[in-house]
């Protein structure tokens, strides 16, 4: 399977990176190349086989569901580029 | 003999009888690490840090109450979150960023005495195997052999140049799909990805959650033992990590495997593997056999598919533990001209703090999980990574206690040597370790020769899960019987 330029454009848009519009022949190529790569997979009979979850058989633990940690929001805030009045800031999202 | 040369366990043993300090370790490490710009290996230093805990660790040696690594000065890969150092996973994009809060690898170094000398280059995001994408420029190799400078490996590239050249008596990496494993071979240390689930994962910067695991990289296979016990532990923070005992792992180095069977996979002989890795793998076999193991050829079918199936399942969970970095919490974000919304930000965020290899992996990973194709690719990876499993299932339920194989398929490269060459070729560095990760066993490299041009070389033995003493155990005796002493020579 090869990736046009208007897959890559999508690709891009979906993972938000932005891509510059001269670049996007050279990362279809290169995500095609990747992909030739994986395509050996189709060459495995995997009938009857579930996808792997988990790597070691192992149960997630449960607990009470109560809040447990938290109560600190100087430090959550501390390493924001743009932290105002206890909140993180970013441009407009609503009109 | 300088003291930044000496092993945990020849350090430990000098710290209990009085004969040194830690503030004389630890002032011999960071003295050697300020000679040591050339290697580019340390990218944040913590000298202050390190003396405070070395004076420390000498009154608990003194008081009686000191842990095997109490004194101990390590060197800490960049990803693992250390609080209020720098901690960037090796990306424009974590410029800046001082965690709030320590891994709790790291806590249980510190806990148990040990001296942090300073945050360790890799690649970025743990993504690369020769240190050529982190963002401080590469890390260069202690070995050299002629004018060229050397790849140390990667991802744990810095933590590999460090140890093989003395900076530091020991470091921690982690291991994808061979990021411990391929720079210990490149550099002639010893390396050792445990079980996953065996060390936490909390504040360890996520690369591929159900692959990625912590491990020691040392200077002899018993400095391995000794740091992976304290490194490990049960963690309610990290919901994989095993509620089980963590044995004493240097108790099980008893220099004897007489009896045990030593699987040797046909599948890892490659076509076009260089002779001397195939010698090597031999000379290897001999050794095992002349310690009293008993050689069995056996087969692991689905081992051709383990890159491939990687490929998906690591950029896939990377995709997403990577959407994290958006500007808005932590890090980089990228100013903005009048107009521009917040998805401006984030792409342009992204573009800027993210390198070639890392948003090549981000995009694939997106890819391979978008509507339409999770199926084709991502759900196939995953039941060829069942199969991959089973295989080893299979050889161990036959009996076979460890599997022998080359580390590496060549020794270190040059430095740019692979810039034009397609992505896929250097994936293929990760050809003999990428099963292991897949399987979530346990992996050691352990370095065994030399080459033709005077380059280290390693073979990587495969254990059973949770059996890391045993494992250890074996290559103890691979360590003792390849003799392999060499160092390389001070040129930096």
């Amino acid at each position: 399977m090869s990736i046009d330029i208007d897959t890559a454009r999508k690709v891009a848009h979906l993972a938000r990176i932005r891509v510059p519009e001269e670049h996007l022949p050279e990362l279809a190529q290169e995500l095609s190349n990747i992909l030739t790569f994986m395509e050996q997979l189709n060459e495995v009979d995997v009938e009857g086989v579930e996808p792997m979850t988990s790597v070691t058989p192992m149960r997630l633990k449960r607990r009470v569901d109560e809040v447990t940690d938290g109560g600190y929001q100087d430090k959550i805030l501390k390493n924001a580029p743009d932290a105002r009045e206890g909140f993180f800031a970013v441009p407009k999202v609503v009109e | 003999m300088s003291l930044n040369k000496l092993t945990i366990a020849e350090a430990r043993d000098a710290l209990k009888k009085g004969d040194v300090t830690s503030v004389e370790l630890t002032e011999a490490c960071l003295s050697e690490i300020e000679g040591a710009g050339a290697l580019n290996a340390f990218v944040h230093k913590t000298p202050e840090i390190a003396l405070e805990q070395a004076k420390a660790a000498d009154t608990r040696i003194k008081s009686g109450d000191a842990p095997a690594m109490c004194g101990i000065p390590l060197g800490i890969k960049d990803l693992f979150a250390t609080k209020g150092v720098a901690t960037q996973a090796a990306s424009n994009i974590l410029e800046g960023f001082k965690p709030e809060y320590e891994s709790t690898v790291t806590q249980n170094l510190w806990d148990a005495g040990a001296v942090m000398l300073g945050k360790l280059s890799m690649d970025e995001f743990a993504m690369g195997s020769s240190n050529e994408t982190a963002c401080y420029g590469p890390v260069v190799n202690p070995w050299k052999v002629d004018e060229r400078q050397l790849t140390p490996g990667g991802s744990s590239g810095g933590s590999a140049a460090a140890v093989a050249a003395d900076l530091c008596l020991a470091a921690t990496g982690t291991d994808t799909g061979g990021s411990i494993r391929q720079p210990a071979a490149f550099t002639g240390i010893v390396g050792i990805k445990p079980t996953y689930g065996r060390v936490s994962r909390w504040g360890v910067v996520a690369f591929a959650s159900s692959l990625d695991q912590a491990g020691p990289m040392t200077k002899s296979v018993r400095d391995a033992a000794i740091m992976l016990g304290t490194m490990c532990s049960h963690d309610p923070k990290d919901s994989t990590s095993a509620d089980i005992p963590v044995p004493d792992f240097e108790a099980a180095l008893t220099g004897d495997i007489r009896g045990k069977k030593i699987g040797i996979p046909k599948e890892y002989r490659l076509e076009g593997m260089p002779a001397e890795i195939g010698k090597l793998w031999d000379d290897g076999i001999a050794m095992l056999k002349d310690a009293g193991a008993e050689i069995v050829d056996i087969s692991l079918p689905h081992t051709k598919y383990a890159l491939p199936a990687y490929y998906v399942v690591a950029p896939a969970e990377a995709s997403s533990n990577l959407a994290r970095y958006d500007g808005v919490r932590y890090g980089h974000r990228a100013k903005l001209a009048a107009g521009e919304g917040i998805v401006d930000m984030y792409e342009k965020t992204r573009a800027e703090g993210f390198g070639p290899e890392v948003q090549r992996r981000v995009m694939i990973g997106t890819y391979v999980l978008s509507a339409g194709f999770y199926d084709a690719y991502y759900n196939r990876a995953r039941k060829v990574r069942a199969l991959i499993k089973r295989d080893f299932e299979q050889v161990f339920a036959q009996g076979i206690d460890a599997i022998l194989t080359p580390a590496t398929p060549s020794s270190a490269f040059g430095l740019g040597e692979m810039a034009d060459a397609d992505p896929v070729a250097m994936y293929l560095n990760d050809v003999f370790t990428v099963t292991v990760n897949l399987a979530g066993l346990p992996g050691i490299s352990v370095p065994c020769g030399l080459d033709s041009k005077g380059l280290p070389l390693g073979l990587q033995l495969i254990g059973r899960p949770w059996e890391e003493g045993d494992l250890l155990n074996h290559a103890h005796v691979l360590e003792q019987a390849a003799g392999f002493a060499a160092k390389p020579e001070k040129w930096w």
